[in-house]
């Protein structure tokens, strides 16, 4: 008899010590977390850091998918504070359905759009042009509905007078993470992507041309409508763009906005 | 027409990987049931290693094996000029493998189940070890195998995530049912989402309404005999 009181005593104990861990863990940290573009996966990894380093007690939860995707994620009501775009077009739209602080939103870095090739490959492809060889049977190119760096590369093919003749030869990325992933493995024969990744990857893939855009590439970077933390969500998008966040990102080859 | 494209990709993919799966099972299944050799099951394991293992880690495993950089794609594209990453047939060979423990599983237990003294009898009458196996095993072990082949197939149907790390979502080339909703969704495309979901669930019931009725015909076939 003695013996089952003190299992059961025991596994209350067991129980309430668990749920304090719990909600020690809840009291001591808050959580932001920040939906950004795929190409700015590194970048926010260290900005993320140096981010909580500067604001003890935060914890930055990242999460990093195809712009499009990420708007869609939050329409469907996805618990994120801040949310950071690859192109102008998504965050349009993500204002038109009344998902972001509108007032929030700031232009913070910027990018260009490279033709990358795998590192080992032997092809004299030099630029857009040169695409529509016969030995050029795959080019990798993100999703233009969701992936703005497919949307960038569609406008620039289109702009060269080539998107219908080197449509058969693309292969949809997810992300623009992808396409690089696609180039770095061989698997494709070009793939279109921005520079910063491919500094990323620049053991595995070689940029032959940086493909000229009506449109500069400026990411913007707002507060999401259905937050709890608007003032921390803020002070992260001030982070970005004070000197030290600016740097941090610089060093991943982005650009001043 | 834009909905119609992915239906028969997927019919086509889900019927050769199936076929495949049919194939592999089948013979796998009766060295297995029948020999006996050292790290059978071992082997055994192996093939059904699919049905645990999450299908990323067999699209990983199919990238590395047979991507234009893998063990064999490189020797496939060297020698003949061929790649299976994204083409239908990666497609067929990623959801072949998804499902091959299903007719497996099924048809080890299903020639497991068969009397042994029929298959002494057929050779005491003379019968090759080949003929044993298409007249008494094969036959006899019919209706577990057909069991095993509709599951596979109805999970070659479903299958994601290794066809989206093989064969890639292109559309009109490799973009099945579940990678045409998946896209859908994420584009916020909700109209053509729902169609897509009414024509997949309108294909299982089908399939499923037709495998029923092939194996319940089989079995009042069986009992009028």
């Amino acid at each position: 008899m003695s013996r089952r009181c003190a299992f059961r005593i025991r596994i209350i104990l067991y129980l309430l010590t668990t749920c304090f861990c719990f909600a020690g863990i809840a009291a001591a940290e808050q959580e932001l977390t920040v939906s950004a573009a795929a190409s700015l996966t590194n970048g926010f990894q260290e900005l993320g850091k140096k981010f909580e380093a500067a604001n003890p007690g935060v914890r930055v939860v990242l999460n990093f998918a195809a712009s499009g995707a990420l708007m869609q994620q939050i329409q469907m009501g996805a618990p994120v504070d801040v949310f950071a775009s690859a192109d102008q077009k998504t965050m349009e739209d993500a204002w038109r359905k009344n998902l972001m602080v509108k007032e929030s939103c700031r232009n913070f870095v910027s990018n260009r759009l490279v033709l990358i090739v795998p590192g080992g490959s032997r092809t004299a492809v030099a630029d857009a042009r040169d695409l529509g060889r016969k030995e050029i049977s795959k080019i990798a190119i993100g999703k233009p509905e969701t992936v703005p760096a497919g949307r960038y590369a569609q406008a620039a093919l289109t702009k060269a007078g080539l998107w219908e003749a080197l449509h058969p030869k693309f292969i949809y990325g997810d992300s623009v993470r992808q396409v690089l992933d696609y180039v770095s493995r061989g698997e494709v024969d070009a793939g279109f992507v921005f520079s910063t990744d491919a500094v990323v990857a620049k053991d595995r893939v070689r940029v032959v041309a940086v493909m000229e855009l009506e449109i500069p590439i400026v990411y913007p970077i707002g507060v999401v409508a259905a937050t709890q933390k608007k003032e921390l969500a803020g002070r992260f998008i001030q982070f970005a763009l004070s000197a030290e966040g600016q740097e941090a990102l610089a060093k991943f080859g982005f650009g001043k906005p | 027409m834009q909905s119609l494209a992915p239906l028969l990709l997927t019919l086509k993919v889900a019927g050769f990987a199936s076929l495949c799966a049919f194939v592999a099972g089948v013979g796998l299944a009766f060295v297995l049931a029948r020999y006996r050799f050292r790290g059978r099951e071992c082997f055994d394991a192996v093939f059904t290693l699919p049905l645990v293992l999450p299908p990323t880690v067999l699209g990983y495993y199919l990238i590395v094996l047979i991507g234009r950089n893998g063990w064999i794609g490189r020797y496939l594209y060297d020698a003949f000029g061929i790649t299976l990453m994204f083409t239908w047939q990666g497609a067929v060979l990623a959801a072949a493998v998804v499902s091959l423990p299903l007719v497996f599983k099924a048809a080890r237990a299903a020639f497991e189940s068969v009397d042994h003294n029929l298959e002494k009898a057929a050779r005491t009458l003379g019968s090759t070890e080949w003929g044993v196996f298409l007249r008494i095993s094969f036959p006899l072990a019919w209706r577990g195998i057909m069991a095993g082949t509709m599951l596979a197939f109805a999970r070659a149907m479903g299958e994601f995530g290794a066809t989206l790390m093989v064969a890639g979502n292109l559309p009109g080339k490799t973009q099945t049912l579940s990678l045409a909703v998946y896209d859908a969704v994420q584009a916020g495309n909700d109209g053509l989402a729902a169609v897509l979901v009414l024509i997949t669930s309108a294909a299982c019931i089908l399939v499923l309404l037709c495998s029923g009725r092939i194996l319940k015909s089989q079995y009042l076939k069986e009992i009028e005999q």
